[in-house]
């Protein structure tokens, strides 16, 4: 494969990506942020990175499918519970729910 | 120190502090671990070192980099390759929109907005959302400004590594590092409180689990888009006040 047709391939996904990013700022120069508009997009957002979220625990579709679905959601479900027992510390949620999964892949 | 109760944290120092410690409490290494996976899949891909850093830099989401690794990979073609990098990053869009409102008042240089729009990852989205309570308003650009830019800088190491360090790296740390990203967003994801967004995140899930075998490729846009206006319909109906109260 050509340098060029690569390079073309990143510089386009980036062009392609921003494209996105650039509408999203142009229309948030219009909006009332109190406004019902704003609060429907906030729903959408978080809806869609929630099933994107969703989408890499449970349809992985690279290395992380050759751990069984239930280690990856017991690994959660342990992540989440120590999220609300440390009154939701980032750091040491995360650690048990790594922990939990390297545990239960590994057995 | 630079505190009060009424505004939070203000002032370059106090906030420059905050950025550090967040950033490096978790989001930047979860980065620089999740991008040793993509420098991995971008050498196996052909792509050279450069190109995999330039791809962070400008496409700046992992999943539309990683559709347009695999669909090259794959023999898809250029376009293909394009478009479902696009396709999977669409929902920069009304991230944007709900996010570049937290930040840009008082903005003037259009070349600034946009920067601050290339610089948005669900990464700095999530962790400035839940940060910004205990920030001054006026401190907030600037306390983003700095969170992405260090996350950048984490990315862009994590690419090297991945690129350089793929043969090295047993598989079965890879798969934990793959895991450790999904893990942390559902973590910060946990800790809205709004309830629109709350309903909105549950039928998102819901939706997924049910459309991703149908429609594989249009399965985010469809339930991010459905969900998000169930949920904004839902808590403006009145039903979930009630139970809320």
């Amino acid at each position: 494969m050509s340098q060029q047709t690569l390079w073309a391939v990143v510089l386009l996904s980036g062009a392609a990506t921003f494209l996105w990013r650039g509408l999203g700022v142009a229309f948030a120069q219009r909006i009332d942020t109190g406004g019902a508009l704003f609060q429907w997009v906030s729903c959408v957002s978080y809806a869609m990175v929630a099933a994107l979220v969703c989408r890499m625990i449970v349809f992985p579709g690279n290395e992380l499918m050759t751990v069984d679905l239930w280690v990856r959601l017991t690994a959660l479900g342990a992540a989440l519970a120590g999220f609300y027992l440390s009154r939701q510390s980032l750091p040491i949620s995360v650690l048990i729910g790594f922990v939990v999964f390297n545990f239960l892949s590994a057995v | 120190m630079h505190q009060s109760s009424q505004n939070g944290v203000a002032g370059k120092q106090a906030v420059f502090k905050k950025t550090l410690i967040d950033a490096l409490s978790a989001p930047a290494i979860i980065l620089l671990t999740t991008m040793i996976g993509w420098g991995t899949l971008a050498r196996a891909a052909g792509f050279s070192a450069e190109m995999a850093v330039v791809a962070t830099l400008l496409i700046w989401g992992l999943p539309g980099q990683v559709a347009m690794a695999e669909l090259f990979m794959g023999g898809s073609g250029m376009i293909a390759a394009v478009l479902g990098c696009s396709l999977a990053n669409a929902r920069f869009l009304p991230m944007t929109v709900s996010f570049l409102p937290l930040v840009h008042t008082g903005v003037k240089s259009k070349r600034l907005l946009f920067l601050m729009g290339q610089m948005l990852s669900i990464n700095s989205w999530a962790m400035c959302q839940r940060a910004f309570p205990s920030i001054a308003p006026d401190w907030r650009r600037y306390y983003y400004l700095c969170f992405a830019t260090t996350i950048l800088i984490a990315a862009v190491i994590g690419t090297l590594i991945g690129f350089y360090a793929a043969n090295v790296l047993p598989t079965s740390l890879v798969v934990s590092l793959i895991f450790l990203s999904p893990l942390f967003f559902a973590l910060v994801l946990a800790g809205n409180k709004n309830n629109g967004v709350i309903i909105s995140m549950f039928l998102g899930v819901g939706l997924m689990l049910l459309l991703h075998s149908v429609m594989p490729d249009t399965d985010l846009l469809v339930s991010g888009f459905v969900a998000g206006t169930a949920g904004f319909l839902l808590s403006r109906s009145g039903l979930f006040k009630a139970v809320g109260k």
